[in-house]
């Protein structure tokens, strides 16, 4: 029975020395694993072509109908995306967003994806819709080649 | 000016010395528990409010334990600032002098506590023997007991006066408790006073000078693990703080306090804490005495008066850092023992309160008594250490003693969950 208490204390007596599983958090970010289902990411060709073709499946396939999108004909001589259409207007209403990923997986164009973004804290409840602007990536920046889930990967 | 005088300043001066040090000490032990706490559950800790606003000082941002060393202040500063909420319903009297009853007497612990050896002080020509303790009471022992006595009524009104369930639990649970370990606590401080022969604290600590080998916990183990429990059952901590209780009480008996009257309470808490540490530092481990006594020669050479005006500067240096590090690892293992052990029910609180700690004390009490006899230890009028031969039929004794507890505590345990372990 001592024994046992003196066990109890050596246990909390060695987590003293370990390294604390916490982060600092507002300057140490945790860092994200490459399949975790963040703020939604619009990817381009390398290029600078947008990849999405307006094809509405993720807002087909949405459960809480989160994404709206209106399609728009490209201009050919000044192309947006890379296929016939592009969407003009892409909203996602992160409230209704439950993060379920079913966007990604519905994309055909890997167009779609959800980053490692996780401080989506908003002063309005309108400033939670968030617009095309926001989610594309940066245009020099090329994501030409499909996305690979490395599920496994360490933190 | 008369020498009456002049000792009434000096009194005065070490009773305003030693009860600002301690007040001091108070924030760093919440800082101090805190930090422990974090890192037994593997967290960072306190490490915001900083000296990193210092110029120059940036670097310390964010390190451990620097990085939030002004925390504790702040959490006071807070408290002080924090509106008063005063129910209606509260006994206006009781409930205001409730927290002072609580926090007076774990303060005037301290009084009798002695933090070193005396030194020596020269004023207008006339020598002045200091000892490093406000008083040297002949009934020390009895005044550390009958003050503890009262502190449970400052927790009792409290949760009386409040005017609420939640509190009145507490300060019922509380009353329990402290009737419960008070005897208890008072039974395992026989054993000592047995050998000591007497109730002062200097001769106390005198028999526990020259070494290591002379400090009563060799002599008393199971008076000493009885007072410590005891001590975290008086000072409400973990894992005995059934009268704050928060998951099962709210905040127990000062659920309704805010403020000052609120920080009172805490203060108290950690006040408890040091005067416990405190006073079993000075009963059992050794007092102001190092681990190893350093010989006479170098004591010779470190008390020199310097000046002409103090002398025992260095052996008083040496004895408040001792006493200080004694204190600083009780307070360190109660907070230890807060991060290991849960809550105890109360009916488990009271099974080993009267079931197991009473009986333990009283054949401690027995044995002790009984192997002073047998060695025949005569009461010596200096406070110089035994030989060795009661102190080993004490350990083995003693020894005999933890075994037979953890037999019984083991096959209780068996019988009570019914199947073998």
């Amino acid at each position: 029975m001592l024994i046992d208490f003196i066990k109890g204390l050596a246990v909390t007596f060695k987590h003293i020395w370990k390294k604390p599983v916490t982060f600092n958090y507002p300057e140490v970010k945790r860092p994200q694993p490459a399949f975790y289902r963040g703020r939604h990411r619009l990817q381009r060709y390398s290029n600078g072509l947008e990849r999405c073709v307006a094809c509405a499946l993720c807002a087909a396939v949405c459960p809480p109908e989160a994404i709206y999108l209106e399609a728009e004909e490209n201009d050919p001589k000044r192309p947006v995306g890379a296929g016939e259409r592009y969407a003009r207007l892409y909203q996602i209403h992160q409230i209704r967003c439950i993060w379920c990923g079913f966007c990604e997986e519905a994309c055909p164009e890997d167009a779609i994806v959800m980053g490692p973004i996780f401080e989506m804290a908003n002063y309005k409840r309108s400033d939670f819709v968030c617009n095309k602007e926001q989610m594309l990536d940066a245009p020099d920046k090329g994501f030409g080649e499909p996305i690979v889930l490395k599920v496994n990967q360490p933190l | 000016m008369s020498r009456l005088l002049i000792e009434n300043i000096i009194f005065a001066v070490k009773i305003v010395v030693i009860f600002g040090a301690v007040l001091t000490a108070v924030p760093f032990m919440v800082l101090l528990e805190r930090v422990l706490i974090a890192r037994i559950q593997q967290r960072v800790g306190p490490n915001r409010v900083g000296l990193d606003f210092i110029p120059g000082l940036g670097f310390l941002k964010g390190k451990f334990i620097i990085g939030g060393i002004l925390q504790a202040f702040i959490d006071g500063a807070k408290l002080f600032l924090k509106e008063e909420v005063r129910v209606r319903a509260v006994d206006p009297v009781l409930w205001r002098i409730a927290p002072l009853i609580t926090l007076v007497p774990a303060i005037m612990i301290l009084a009798i506590v002695p933090f070193g050896p005396p030194i020596g002080l020269n004023i207008f020509g006339d020598w002045y023997k200091i000892p490093l303790a406000i008083t040297d009471l002949e009934v020390g022992i009895l005044f550390y007991l009958a003050v503890t006595g009262v502190a449970v009524y400052g927790i009792v009104l409290a949760g009386y006066s409040s005017n609420s369930k939640y509190s009145l639990i507490g300060g019922i649970r509380s009353s329990a408790q402290m009737i419960s370990y008070e005897i208890a606590l008072s039974l395992s401080l026989v054993g000592v006073l047995l050998i000591a022969g007497s109730f002062s604290l200097s001769r106390l600590i005198g028999i526990q000078s020259e070494g290591v080998w002379n400090w009563n916990i060799w002599k008393q183990p199971i008076g000493a693990a009885l007072f410590l429990i005891a001590g975290f059952a008086e000072s409400n901590r973990l894992p005995f703080d059934l009268p704050e209780g928060e998951s099962e009480l709210g905040a127990g008996f000062h659920t309704e306090y805010s403020s000052m009257k609120f920080a009172m309470f805490f203060m108290a808490e950690y006040m408890n804490m040091f005067s416990y540490s405190a006073i079993l530092t000075t009963l059992f481990l050794g007092g102001f005495y190092g681990p190893i006594p350093l010989p006479a020669s170098v004591y010779a050479m470190i008390d020199q008066p310097i000046f002409g005006i103090v002398s025992g500067v260095g052996s008083a240096v040496i004895g408040v850092f001792w006493f200080s590090v004694k204190v600083f690892l009780l307070v360190c293992l109660f907070v230890w023992i807060r991060g290991t052990l849960p809550r105890f029910r109360y009916d488990q609180l009271m099974d080993l309160g009267w079931k197991v700690m009473l009986p333990a004390a009283l054949v401690n009490m027995v044995v002790t008594a009984a192997v002073i006899a047998l060695v025949a230890k005569p009461i010596s009028a200096a406070p110089t250490p035994d030989g060795p031969a009661l102190t080993i039929a004490l350990l083995v004794a003693g020894v005999v003693q933890v075994v037979a507890i953890d037999r019984i505590l083991t096959a209780r345990k068996r019988r009570i969950l019914g199947h073998a372990h």
